[in-house]
């Protein structure tokens, strides 16, 4: 299996731990992600005025050069994922700007590249029953929650991998990895994304919530694909891990993935998390990350 | 407030559904959306508040709250109004008035040092493309 890849700035930045457990998971499963020759950062937000096309150059430019890759594309933040596909189907369904951004960055490009997110892989292509026989350490019944967000599933219509408000494609993933499921009904809320950077706290934070409800459905771990929704999660329980009260970690899902198929811990690059994951990894005494702290 | 013709149909709010490509009498008020916000209570209007307003005309008053720049386009409102409304795009057509003639809304030199070291790079590229 071999697909384009789209690695976007933030993995390549502060969530290298998303690459390099996925990197090292995908040759393990036998998934080649070959980078792009040209890619940029897809902007982080799909442009939500319908009169302005320059939002759309970037993402443009990175499709087309998938096009001549001439294979699926292939990504793993929850963000990207969502300016590309959005961007791809504007591209299919508007002429109008598909012919204006297209003769702006001189490319030939219809919509002809199908952009996919590592979970749809998982899923579809290798299929989550063969996953579980590869894992060769299962978390033996560790209460996980699994965390969607916005990007993954909204607009539904447009990007949904998944029901928008019902998902079971973390859930399915971590059952394959001998994780428990935890159900808790925050899982598609959002985190408040860019909206940290205000000045200012909202009173009531969103990610607590989140974090909170998980918790209190016995969630020791929770996983994202999101770096922004990592980030938010983590950080609304700085507090937390600062007083030394009850902390969970948050991880990507394929942080989890990499240790389940039994790779080292010099894969899974902890080391801008906030709440510590590697307390959790010992505590359930996973193979292969004993050591981590 | 005195409403008539000329008070609910102005030319900013045509301008609104010229950017967001959304039609504000659509909606009729049911509170979903607002229901479902995740960033309520950090607003002082409430989502389905704002559009009522600019049903009645009342742009500025929907351009001077605070709702409008605490809205995090998670799209929730949008994916389950009964009437197919992206109340996301109306939002950032909100923003998109304020910002479009020069002004800003996020001051990069006011963003604690602390937070700008270990924020993720999307969150800045994103509230950049929001707030300025």
């Amino acid at each position: 299996m071999v697909y384009s890849y789209f690695p976007g700035c933030t993995l390549r930045a502060k969530a290298k731990g998303f690459e390099s457990s996925t990197l090292a998971s995908c040759e393990v499963l036998g998934v080649c992600l070959e980078e792009l020759e040209e890619w940029q950062c897809c902007g982080a937000t799909f442009p939500l005025q319908i009169d302005n096309s320059f939002p759309l150059v970037s993402p443009t430019r990175t499709l087309a050069s998938a096009k001549k890759a001439g294979r699926e594309l292939v990504t793993l933040c929850s963000a990207c994922l969502n300016v590309l596909k959005r961007t791809n189907h504007v591209i299919r369904e508007d002429l109008d700007k598909r012919e204006k951004v297209c003769a702006f960055i001189e490319e030939d490009y219809s919509g002809e590249v199908e952009v996919l997110h590592l979970l749809e892989i998982l899923r579809d292509e290798i299929g989550f029953e063969s996953l579980a026989r590869k894992v060769v350490s299962p978390f033996a019944g560790l209460p996980v929650a699994a965390y969607y967000g916005c990007l993954l599933l909204r607009p539904p219509e447009e990007v949904g991998i998944d029901d928008p408000e019902s998902p079971s494609v973390l859930e399915e993933f971590l059952s394959a990895l001998g994780c428990d499921p935890v159900e808790y009904p925050y899982k598609t809320e959002c985190c408040g994304s860019y909206v940290v950077l205000q000045p200012g706290e909202p009173a009531v934070s969103p990610s607590r919530l989140v974090v909170e409800s998980a918790k209190s459905r016995g969630a020791k771990v929770i996983v994202t694909s999101c770096p922004l929704c990592q980030f938010n999660l983590d950080y609304a329980q700085s507090g937390s891990v600062e007083r030394g009260e009850n902390a969970v970690p948050v991880v990507y899902f394929t942080q989890l993935l990499a240790v389940a198929l039994g790779l080292g811990e010099e894969v899974l690059e902890f080391d801008g998390h906030i709440v510590p994951p590697g307390l959790i990894f010992q505590s359930v005494g996973v193979g292969g990350c004993g050591g981590l702290t | 407030m005195k409403l008539s013709r000329e008070v609910i149909h102005t030319e900013d709010k045509r301008k609104l559904q010229d950017i967001s490509g959304e039609e504000i009498l659509s909606c009729y008020q049911c509170g979903k959306c607002s229901a479902g916000c995740a960033m309520t209570s950090a607003m002082d209007l409430l989502p389905h508040q704002v559009i009522r307003l600019l049903q009645l005309g009342q742009v500025q008053e929907a351009l001077d709250s605070k709702t409008i720049w605490v809205c995090a386009s998670c799209l929730a409102c949008s994916a389950r109004c009964p009437r197919g409304m992206s109340l996301a795009n109306v939002m950032e057509s909100l923003r998109s008035t304020f910002l479009r003639p020069g002004d800003r809304c996020l001051n990069p030199a006011e963003i604690p040092y602390e937070l700008l070291e270990i924020v993720p790079e999307q969150a800045l590229v994103a509230a950049f493309r929001k707030y300025t």
